[in-house]
């Protein structure tokens, strides 16, 4: 299980904090101190693995990381998740931050922090990798996104007609809800005649 | 990949122009936005953190004011979400917007929910109050047409979900499990695995959806069950055996490249999923030959498609190596796995190296060899750059210790703890040092200096049981005793050169060891005379910067040199200087110090030299003072009752406001004068109750003395196992042999050997062949030449086990001293004396008597009871005089205790063995397995007998019941039945014992059998166990009923109603007398006391009383569950008859 996903930058500067295990407050801070001053230390030419230290659990814990340019992707699982696993899971993330945003940067990652989580959410859910096929992450982000368009369009019209239009304008919405809609309604038409 | 991330901070400007200007339809949306941008320009202009804490402060307060005014639209309250959830990521507390996310998520529309639910997601916690107000929005969500709130809803029941509100969701999300979308079953099984995890027992009914889940047509559904699987089956293995097929037709078709190329990643199909099912292989086939078969082809097959071409086939290769060293071994595969390992080893990508290291250190203790191949790697390794694959390498040659290359191996640890400063990593380093070093010594002198490095770097962080067991160590020595003094002495002077030096600073675990060691043994040392080392001590106790707990260390140290000390000057100097201290602690030190100096004889008695593992035997029952107590208690002082009594009465008294059905039953029945349901024992007598806190208190002088100090119970015969273990892998030769003569012989050798090899690989070579010296087998060993090794020198002595026995006899004693001291006070004035003989009709006249008293209403006459009580108990030790130091033999105190009170002999008790009927468990056309249970007195004996229907005689038959959680199961060999013994017939039998109660459980296991020339086949059964296998009847008397019913502190109470045949008190004892065996202690009016035992030995007592058609039941035992599964069987016998 995936413990917390810390993203910060070469200063230190916490750009995401995700944690899937309960710590305080105090603790998460301390957490990502502590982390980012292990992850600075190691050059670039050695390994990816780090043992998380009696903070985050001891031993059967570990920090698997990746550093890109400025930022700092470091993932805090437990002894059932594969080490080189993790390590292409935060490339995936990364690159799939790269479709979502053309040309992540640092930037994209302040800005758009809520964006960021969703993106994570469809790759990891409560800990435990939900989906590891980029175009299936791209989709449902692009899904999410669609809505948002579409409701920012039509900010003043009436609820009921931005509910039908996000319908409309999500392909990947099942046949069977706008079936279901139309199931209830049929009955009522009928009174009508 | 790098390059994506190019564009740095300098960009900051324009990107707020972007923003800005993005105006339009949706301004003020910007206008708010931009908001964000501008707190973080603002943050990204500071330049110190007090700036940055200014700022967020002012942002937040001004936040607060927004988030809580009506006029602010949920619009904008979701970009204050946004802005509130980067100042919470920074660690500034943004409480006050909880509330707020928590409305979003409840009113808001699509988007603006979607950043409630966030925020309420990373906001709080599980157990957050405000969490229950989610619940029905959450709910609502769940049953919503639109799929994206459906998914929401999913995600944030599986981050963050209120436990004691799965079950409003539970079935929303079971439905879940059929929707169309597989987007949606997935999460809903993600959902769903996550309420296993926080609590297992609310989804134990959907197990079989799971398995629906895992038949699911789409993949990723069928992956997100894996994670289900993976941990139920690390759970309890054997459950799922059968599914072991269908994962590797799962791996198989993944392997083959089946599924839709969408799920390939840079061209390997699916490698998460296939990482996920190879670890659950492992899990599955782990010591279990027929399952493992299942998985072999397919295995191999992985093997050979992983190319390596990316990284992430590595990942796939190495759970492969991974499962096949799990799994039952098969030949092949491990050549196979093994050149893999070599291929991580020798890669060049140190995350690959890193792995290789691991997986070598997962293989050495299977494959020794294997390490030898690579030797040269793991040298390289050793001085890595990088300290997380010296580590790794560090621990690698932990597994590979001997002792042989001890030296070397803990010289290494040794550096590598030098250089690291992290606490974590020291902890861990010093502990497998010492562990090491106790393991594999050398000699004292090395021993000693690796002790020390270890307590002087691992300092006060280190797990004290290092401390400890060092201590032990040395206290009790070896078998060999003039050993033994070297080591000490050796210790002594080392402590004492160190104590020498000038300005160094100890660590206060360190300063323990010392002042322990030397109060202890420095008289081994003729160097230093006992005036010298309190001197030193002395220093130490002046320094302020020493603790005051390492001060009771030395306080005590130099109250054990004392003794042999000639002059008394600095005795006298501390005692001056510590009467006063302002520590308590250390001032009651002092002055013990300063009375036992006055008595120097009595000093000595008190503090023998090298005795610290001599136990002490201490009068803990006073029972010298009870001279005094009877005298006290003939002029009218009240008797001592113990606090769970007193405490007891207290209660009682309080009737008023006693709503229990009992304290009204009680003033109903008459018995005025009762206050508790065993009330006979209520004026318990003196003797008993010093017997009791005597027990206790033998008990915690025990946990005091010396010997419990130094470490915990069970260590010892786990190490002893250990260091067996080691001695039979390794060939142990008598000559010993230190480690620079080992090198010698290696330069010898190598300068004949290797000219051409630069010095630097020669040192390599070097160190290798010291550090892999003993493994494998001789042949491969050497480059060496010569094998020599080390016997273990720091054995320790199986001391555990007499310091128990020696234990237990002297509680023995201390319960006949206080009995028979006991029975002087009843002795001296009681009036039934004359009639005390220690003849057999005279007691059983005596319980007659007690009986009837108890009968009648004589309660009121309190003190007769107690006096009779106490004759009872004390007449077989009349004879003892009042000494503590005269012990008696238990003699014949458990039989009158075990002696039952005439009234239960009505009720007679079968005394033969009892045994159940003959029931086949299983068969085929062969054989027959049938079984029956034999309820013995301190066991259940179970007897399977396996007959073959043709006749024939039965070969090579075998019976194995397969390990059980909560039953201990032992064979027994010979027979203590007569069984008929035919050709055909063959009968195994079990003890059975039951290890936590429980109601039910299943005993499975197989029978093994070969018909002539057949080959063998083999049946599985299971039978049945209840507790009721394990329940026997407690035989003891009405006053130890009485004193047992005080001391436990576990009760259930319940009414059962109870037909009308049963409602006559004989009625209901006979069934529970018959049917849960136990037994009638007393029968008091309507009310009866009975008691039974869950084998081996832990007591439960139950009284219970007949009102009308209600039988009030009333369990008391030591075990906190016993009773309510006791209750649990007499429900369903009271409601059965």
């Amino acid at each position: 299980m995936i413990q917390a996903i810390l993203v910060f930058n070469n200063h230190g500067k916490p750009r995401l904090v995700r944690f899937y295990q309960r710590f305080p407050e105090e603790i998460q801070q301390q957490i990502v101190r502590e982390t980012f001053h292990l992850v600075l230390k190691r050059d670039d030419n050695i390994c990816n693995f780090l043992e998380g230290g009696s903070l985050i659990g001891g031993s059967d814990y570990k920090l698997i990381y990746r550093h890109y340019a400025t930022l700092y992707f470091v993932f805090c699982v437990d002894s059932s998740e594969s080490e080189l696993g993790i390590l292409d899971l935060i490339q995936v993330f990364v690159e799939t931050l790269d479709k979502c945003f053309e040309n992540v940067c640092e930037l994209d990652l302040i800005f758009h922090m809520d964006k960021v989580h969703y993106i994570l959410q469809e790759v990891v859910m409560g800990g435990m990798v939900l989906e590891t096929n980029m175009n299936e992450i791209v989709a449902q982000v692009e899904a999410q996104n669609r809505l948002e368009k579409s409701e920012g369009g039509l900010s003043a019209a009436p609820a009921r007609a931005v509910s039908a239009v996000k319908n409309i304008n999500l392909p990947e919405m099942p046949r069977n809800i706008n079936i279901g809609d139309l199931n209830i309604k049929v009955p009522n038409l009928s009174q009508f005649v | 990949m790098s390059d994506i991330v190019e564009k740095t901070l300098t960009a900051l400007p324009g990107l707020f122009l972007q923003n800005q200007g993005g105006g339009g339809p949706a301004a003020d949306r910007a206008s708010f936005s931009s908001r964000l941008g501008g707190l973080i320009r603002g943050i990204t202009a500071l330049t110190s953190k007090h700036e940055e804490e200014k700022l967020i402060q002012q942002e937040l307060s001004n936040l607060k004011t927004t988030v809580s005014a009506p006029t602010t639209t949920l619009k904008m309250m979701k970009e204050c979400m946004v802005r509130l959830i980067y100042c919470e990521m920074l660690g500034y507390d943004a409480s006050f917007g909880y509330i707020h996310a928590i409305k979003l998520a409840q009113q808001g529309n699509l988007l603006e929910k979607r950043v409630g639910y966030l925020a309420v997601s990373l906001f709080l916690h599980e157990s957050h109050e405000l969490l229950l107000l989610l619940v029905n929005t959450v709910v609502k969500d769940l049953q919503s047409t639109n799929l994206v709130e459906v998914c929401m809803a999913l995600t944030i029941v599986s981050q963050i979900f209120p436990r004691e509100m799965i079950p409003a969701v539970l079935p929303l999300i079971e439905d879940k499990l059929q929707h169309s979308k597989e987007i949606i079953r997935r999460k809903a099984v993600l959902a769903l695995y996550k309420f296993h995890l926080i609590a297992p027992n609310q989804v134990q009914h959907i197990h079989i959806k799971f398995r629906k889940a895992l038949c699911d047509r789409d993949v990723g559904v069928m992956a997100a069950s894996l994670h289900i699987y993976h941990r139920m089956i690390k759970e309890n293995s054997s459950g799922y055996k059968d599914l072991t097929g269908s994962f590797v037709t799962i791996l198989k078709q993944v392997v083959g490249g089946k599924l839709p190329v969408d799920f390939n990643y840079h061209s390997v199909p699916a490698p998460w999923l296939q990482i996920q099912l190879l670890r659950i292989l492992g899990l599955l086939g782990k010591d279990d030959q027929r399952t493992s078969e299942l998985m072999y082809d397919v295995l191999d097959e992985s093997l050979r498609r992983a190319e390596l071409n990316h990284n992430v086939t590595y990942a796939i290769l190495f759970e492969c190596v991974h499962t096949v060293y799990s799994i039952y071994p098969k030949s092949e595969l491990l050549e196979k796995a093994a050149k893999c390992i070599g291929k991580f080893v020798l890669s060049p990508k140190i995350n690959l190296k890193y792995l290789g290291l691991k997986a070598l250190t997962y293989v050495i203790q299977q494959d020794p060899t294997l390490a030898l191949q690579h030797q040269m790697t793991i040298i390289e390794c050793l001085d890595h750059s990088d300290p997380i694959i010296k580590r790794e390498t560090l621990e690698l040659l932990y597994r590979i210790t001997n002792a042989q290359n001890v030296t070397v191996i803990v010289q290494k640890m040794l550096e590598y703890l030098h250089q690291s400063k992290e606490e974590y990593i020291i902890i861990n380093l010093v502990g497998k040092i010492a562990e090491l070093a106790e393991k594999y010594a050398p000699d004292n002198a090395w021993f000693i200096q690796t002790m020390n490095a270890v307590f002087s770097v691992g300092g006060d962080v280190m797990h004290p049981d290092i401390p400890n067991n060092f201590l032990r160590l040395l206290a009790e020595g070896f078998d060999d005793e003039a050993e033994d003094q070297q080591l000490r002495l050796y210790a002594v002077q080392s402590y004492l050169t160190l104590l020498d030096e000038e300005n160094v600073f100890y660590p206060q675990r360190f300063l323990q060891v010392m002042s322990w060691v030397l109060g202890e043994y420095s008289y081994l040392s003729d160097k230093e005379t006992p005036e010298e080392v309190m001197t030193k001590l002395y220093k130490l106790l002046m320094n302020d910067s020493i603790s005051s707990e390492t001060k009771a260390w030395l306080f005590a140290a130099v109250t054990k040199l004392r003794p042999q000390a000639h002059s008394s000057n600095i005795v006298e100097r501390l005692i001056q200087e510590f009467t006063v201290s302002l520590d308590t602690c250390l001032r009651q030190h002092a002055f013990e110090l300063k009375h036992l100096h006055e008595n120097v004889e009595l000093m000595k008695s008190l503090l023998p030299v090298n005795k610290s593992c001599e136990d002490m035997v201490v009068d803990a029952s006073l029972s010298f003072l009870d001279g005094f107590v009877a005298e006290e208690l003939s002029q009218g002082a009240a008797p001592y009752k113990p606090h769970h009594q007193r405490q007891e009465e207290k209660l009682s008294q309080e009737k008023v406001l006693n709503f229990e059905p009992y304290g009204l039953s009680f003033s109903s029945s008459g018995f005025t004068g009762r206050q508790s349901p065993a009330g006979i024992s209520l004026g318990s007598d003196v003797s008993g109750n010093s017997a009791e806190t005597g027990l206790k208190e033998t008990n915690s002088l025990k946990l005091e003395g010396i010997k419990k100090l130094w470490g915990k119970e069970g260590y010892l015969p786990k190490k002893e196992s250990k260091t067996s273990d080691e001695t039979e892998v390794l060939p142990v030769p008598q000559e010993s042999i230190i480690m620079e003569n080992v090198d010698q012989t290696i330069t010898k050798k190598d300068q004949s050997q290797v000219l051409t090899q630069s010095k630097e690989e020669k040192e390599k070579q070097l160190l290798a062949s010291s550090l892999f010296v003993g493994l494998g087998s001789e042949s491969t060993v050497n480059l060496l030449g010569k094998a020599d090794t080390i016997s273990h020198k720091f054995r320790r002595k199986s001391k555990v086990k007499e310091t128990k026995s020696g234990e237990t006899t002297s509680v023995h004693n201390m319960t006949c001293s206080s009995f028979s001291s006991s029975s002087n006070v009843t002795y001296e004035e009681d009036y039934y004396l004359d009639n005390l003989q220690d003849t057999e009709d005279k007691e059983l006249k005596k319980f007659t008597l007690s009986s009837e008293l108890l009968d009648s209403e004589s309660l009121t006459e309190l003190p007769l009871v107690e006096k009779l009580s106490n004759c009872r108990l004390s007449t077989p030790s009349l004879f003892a005089d009042n000494n503590m130091e005269v012990f008696h033999p238990p003699q014949s105190t458990a039989a009158s205790v075990a002696n039952e009170i005439s009234l239960a002999s009505l009720l007679e008790e079968t005394a033969e063995l009892t045994h159940s009927d003959l029931m086949e468990v299983c068969n085929n056309e062969t054989i027959s397995v049938s079984s029956y249970k034999i309820w013995k007195d301190d066991c259940l004996l179970m007897v399977w007998l396996v007959s073959s229907k043709s006749g024939e005689e039965l070969k090579n038959t075998n019976l194995e019941i397969a390990p059980a959680k909560n039953f201990k199961i032992t064979e027994q060999s010979e027979c203590c039945l007569p069984v008929v013994e035919a050709e055909n017939t063959k009968n195994f039998q079990y003890s059975v014992q039951m290890e936590e109660p429980f109601t039910e459980g299943n005993l499975s296991g197989s029978v093994n059998y070969q018909m002539m020339d057949t080959h063998v086949v083999q049946l599985d059964f299971s039978v049945n166990l209840s507790l009721l296998d394990f329940i026997r009847p407690l035989k003891i008397s009405t006053e130890d009923f009485g004193k047992l019913w005080l001391s436990f502190a576990n009760d259930v109470k319940q009414n059962v109603k109870i037909s009308a045949s049963q409602a006559a008190l004989p009625a209901a004892l006979k069934t529970l007398r018959q049917n849960l065996r136990l037994h009638v202690v007393d029968i008091i009016g309507n009310e009866g006391l009975l008691a039974c035992q869950l084998l081996p030995s832990i007591p439960c007592l139950l009284h219970f009383r007949v009102h009308g058609d209600v039988l009030a039941l009333w369990f008391r035992s030591s075990c906190s569950s016993l009773p309510d599964y006791l209750l649990y069987q007499c429900q369903k016998v009271m409601e059965g008859s």
